[in-house]
Order: structure tokens, then C-alpha cells, then sequence
């Protein structure tokens, strides 16, 4: 129980840490007991309201729903990180023509809302004769929006990497695009996984947007459902928890491959404990 | 065009909401996210622990789901309170998760050193924390902050879709009203982009005066 910020504790600090540890307890038990009043007071722990969540079809439906939001995940993660790595290139490369517009994009979409850019697909699209299917509607403005940042997370991972390397390769008669290809990009995607599936969890949290698309992902699912058997509070957390699990999973996922890059294996010595 | 000119009324009023939005949940965003640094980085077990926890979940959960939870959820057992305030209130939480991984980052960057020389003056935890270890880890992460703070500004977007009429859901509604999208919504998207461009200026300046090279 030794750490950089604070000394061995002696008794007084003991007696200290003890009632923190009591006063953070009974405030988190506090809360809860809070929490449960509440929903006992209004009627919300009756059985027959949680019940229905203890049946399959329920369950199916909500699964279903959790089908979708991963369909429209894996297919706005698949479209958003090829075109950032197309974006990270022209950033990077030596021509202007090519490098001013993909900066622009990154700049420009960085600084609008998700939202705003799905309203625009919602709205916009159809007066000009493209009504694209509700699945579209979703994953497009999610992959241009996130299309954005796996391109700044792309052009860091490059970046990153030593100078050496790609002089190595430009001096062994290797062409600028063998060497990046053969050489850099490799390197770079390892670097950059942590990073890539982190942003893979926002852009799985965006996918709740289907609720302003009514396409039927999780939450738009949990919405219908809520209508259908009026169990609002209920319904959503259940919706809550099943995000939380995925996603707690998937950034898990995320810790491990960072734990395990070259980089990170060397223990630096800092102030506070993992 | 002239379908953004003729509501500017609308529009200003929902860039005033969003403004709102922003500045509120921000400034509870940072207090919250400080003092659950300040318990992760705590010799008490518990408040580690309830730190950590506070940061997994909010991370993990999207905030329209937490939104709608709050909008649609809350009145059912009896907690009402206006939209605004209950959007505030659910930004200012989910980002204070993003505010305190994004400090904790800043601590682990202050050199080991600084930690020890505090405590070999003697401060205590509180005041080390106080006068040597928060005042460099707001300064190593002024750049995170900003890159959050626009985060911030985007969210704040999704109060729209639960009811609140900010500037998004004003251009939503003018929308409907004179079906142009186009003017409408990139008019809307320029506000937003005017908002992040500040905020990256500000960021800029504060960098320069308060970066620390080490």
C-alpha cells in the first residue's frame, strides 16, 4: 500500500483512511438505497413490471436490435477506416492538391455534430432524388463523420513512426508507395490498434443515432418496446446495460492490445498505480 | 439562402440554448472530473474504486442512451426536472468521465519527482495534490481539454433529439417549415464550426501562455 503520492500510512492516517472508507461506502450505499426508494415509491419494483424481461421474446426482440447496431457498426467502421487511411495518406503527401482538400475534411467534419451531418442525409438527400435505405441513413453520416478521426489517428500513427525507417526503404530503391505500404503502414496499424478500437466503441456508441433515424438498432429497439409494453424505465435500462457490457468488453479488448504493444511493455514509474 | 435570413430569429434563440448547454455542462464536466481524479488517484481503496468504476460506465454508455434514460426514465420514478437542466446535468456526467481519464493522463506525465519532493516537504496528500500535482496536470493537458471541450460542444447536438430546441433541433425545425435543407443546415453547421474554431483558438493562446517544457 505504497504509492508516490502518499507515505506508508501511520496510525492517524490509518484512522483516516478507514472513516474515508466508511463515509465513501455509506454514500454509495446511500444512493442506492435512494435510487430503490424512489422506484418502490412509484410503484416501479413491482414484479410484473420486471417480469416481462425474464421472458424470451422480449429478449429476442432486443437481441435483434443488438444485431443491427452491430451490422451498422462493423459497416461504418469498415467504410469510416478505409477512407480515413486514404484521408491520413493525402494529408501526408507531398502534393498540394491533395493534401489541402483531406485536411479541409478532417477540419471541417471534426467541427460539426454527428447529428447535424444525420439530419442532412435524413433531409437533404431525398429532395435531390437520393433516398437511401434506413440502413444507409445511418451509416453514411456515421462514416463521414468518423471517417475524420481515424484519418487524425492514422496521420499520428505514421507519423510516429521513426524517420530511419522510411529513409531505410527509400534508400534501398524502394518506391515511395512500396515504402509506405511495405514498410511504415505495417508498423504504424499495430501502434495505432489501441487507438483504433477505442474509436471503434465511440463509433459503436454513435450507432444510438438510429433512434433519431428510426432505424431498429438497440436503442431505437428499446424505444419500440417501451411504446408496445409502457415499461419506460425499465425498458432503458436494460437497453443501458447491454451497451455497458458490450462496450466495456470491446474497451477491455482495447487495455489488453495496448499492455501488450512493444512500446508500452517497458513499466515507466509513475505517480499513480494502474 | 433566404430561408436561413427569414428565421434567424429561431436560430439565434437555438444557438443561445446551445450555448447554454455548452457553458453549464462544461463548467460541471470540470468540477466533477477533478474530484473524481482527485479519488482515483486516493489512498482510499474505496474511492478508487468508485472513481474507476464512474469512468467505465459513463465511457461505455452513449449519451443519447443516457439522455433518453434521464428524459423519458427519471419522471417515471418521480424526479422531474426541465429538459435543459436534466440535459445539462447528463453532459456535464458523461463528460466529466472524459474530463477525468483526460487528467489522469496529466498526472501520470508529472515526473515522478515532483510526487517525491512534495511529500519529502511534508505536505499531505491534499495539499501535494493541491499545490504540486493538479496545477502541472491542467497544464500538461490544456490541448486534451480543448479536443474535449469541442467533443463537448458536438454532443451537446443530441439534446435536440430529446426535445430540447437547440441549434440543431431549431434548423430541424425550420427545416420542416421551409424544406431547404441545404442553406439550413450547413448555416447550422457553420455555427458549430465557429463555436469549435474559438474554442481552438483559446486552446492555442492558453498553450502558448501556460505549456511547460520539460
Amino acid at each position: 500500500m505504497s504509492s508516490l503520492l502518499f507515505d506508508e500510512p501511520g496510525p492517524r492516517a490509518r484512522r483516516r483512511i478507514r472513516i474515508a472508507t466508511v463515509v465513501g461506502a455509506v454514500a454509495v450505499l446511500g444512493l442506492l438505497a435512494l435510487a430503490v426508494r424512489q422506484f418502490a415509491a412509484n410503484g416501479q419494483l413491482d414484479a410484473d413490471r420486471w417480469q416481462p424481461y425474464a421472458t424470451w421474446p422480449m429478449w429476442r426482440y432486443l437481441l435483434n436490435g443488438l444485431w443491427s447496431t452491430a451490422l451498422a457498426a462493423v459497416v461504418s467502421a469498415a467504410l469510416s477506416m478505409a477512407a480515413g487511411l486514404m484521408l491520413a495518406l493525402g494529408r501526408l503527401s507531398r502534393r498540394r492538391w491533395v493534401r489541402l482538400p483531406a485536411a479541409t475534411y478532417v477540419e471541417v467534419v471534426r467541427t460539426v455534430p454527428a447529428l447535424l451531418l444525420v439530419y442532412l442525409v435524413l433531409f437533404a438527400l431525398p429532395r435531390y432524388g437520393l433516398d437511401l435505405p434506413l440502413f444507409w441513413k445511418l451509416v453514411v453520416p456515421l462514416s463521414v463523420s468518423n471517417a475524420a478521426a481515424f484519418a487524425e489517428i492514422f496521420r499520428a500513427g505514421i507519423g510516429s513512426i521513426e524517420r530511419g525507417q522510411s529513409e531505410a526503404g527509400l534508400a534501398v530503391g524502394l518506391t515511395y508507395g512500396r515504402t509506405m505500404r511495405l514498410i511504415v503502414l505495417p508498423q504504424a496499424a499495430r501502434r495505432v490498434l489501441p487507438s483504433i478500437v477505442s474509436q471503434s466503441v465511440g463509433l459503436l456508441k454513435d450507432t444510438s443515432l438510429g433512434f433519431v433515424v428510426s432505424y431498429a438498432e438497440l436503442l431505437y429497439s428499446g424505444k419500440v418496446l417501451a411504446t408496445y409494453n409502457g415499461l419506460l424505465i425499465q425498458t432503458y435500462i436494460i437497453v443501458a446495460l447491454t451497451y455497458l457490457v458490450v462496450n466495456a468488453s470491446l474497451s477491455k479488448l482495447a487495455r489488453v492490445l495496448e499492455a501488450r504493444t512493444p512500446q508500452a511493455r517497458r513499466p515507466r514509474r509513475s505517480l499513480i498505480r494502474a | 439562402m433566404s430561408a436561413f435570413l427569414d428565421h434567424l430569429p429561431e436560430f439565434w434563440e437555438g444557438l443561445i440554448v446551445t450555448l447554454q448547454l455548452i457553458a453549464a455542462s462544461f463548467a460541471g464536466a470540470v468540477v466533477v472530473g477533478v474530484a473524481i481524479t482527485a479519488m482515483r488517484v486516493s489512498p482510499v481503496g474505496v474511492l478508487r474504486g468508485i472513481g474507476t468504476a464512474y469512468v467505465e460506465t459513463f465511457q461505455n454508455l452513449p449519451l443519447l442512451v443516457l439522455l433518453v434514460l434521464a428524459v423519458f426514465g427519471l419522471p417515471e420514478i418521480g424526479i422531474k426536472a426541465s429538459l435543459l437542466v436534466t440535459a445539462v446535468v447528463v453532459i456535464a456526467l458523461y463528460e466529466a468521465a472524459y474530463i477525468a481519464e483526460a487528467l489522469r493522463s496529466g498526472v501520470n506525465a508529472i515526473a515522478v519527482g515532483q510526487g517525491e519532493a512534495a511529500r519529502a516537504l511534508g505536505l499531505t496528500f491534499g495539499q501535494s495534490l493541491r499545490h504540486v500535482v493538479l496545477p502541472q496536470a491542467l497544464r500538461t493537458v490544456i490541448q486534451p481539454m480543448g479536443n474535449i471541450f469541442i467533443a463537448l460542444a458536438m454532443n451537446t447536438a443530441l439534446a435536440g433529439a430529446v426535445g430540447v430546441v437547440d441549434l440543431t433541433a431549431a434548423a430541424n425545425r425550420v427545416n420542416l417549415m421551409e424544406a431547404q435543407p441545404i442553406p439550413i443546415f450547413i448555416g447550422a453547421g457553420l455555427a458549430y464550426a465557429l463555436i469549435a474554431a474559438c474554442a481552438g483558438f483559446v486552446t492555442g493562446r492558453l498553450e502558448r501562455r501556460l505549456v511547460m517544457i520539460r
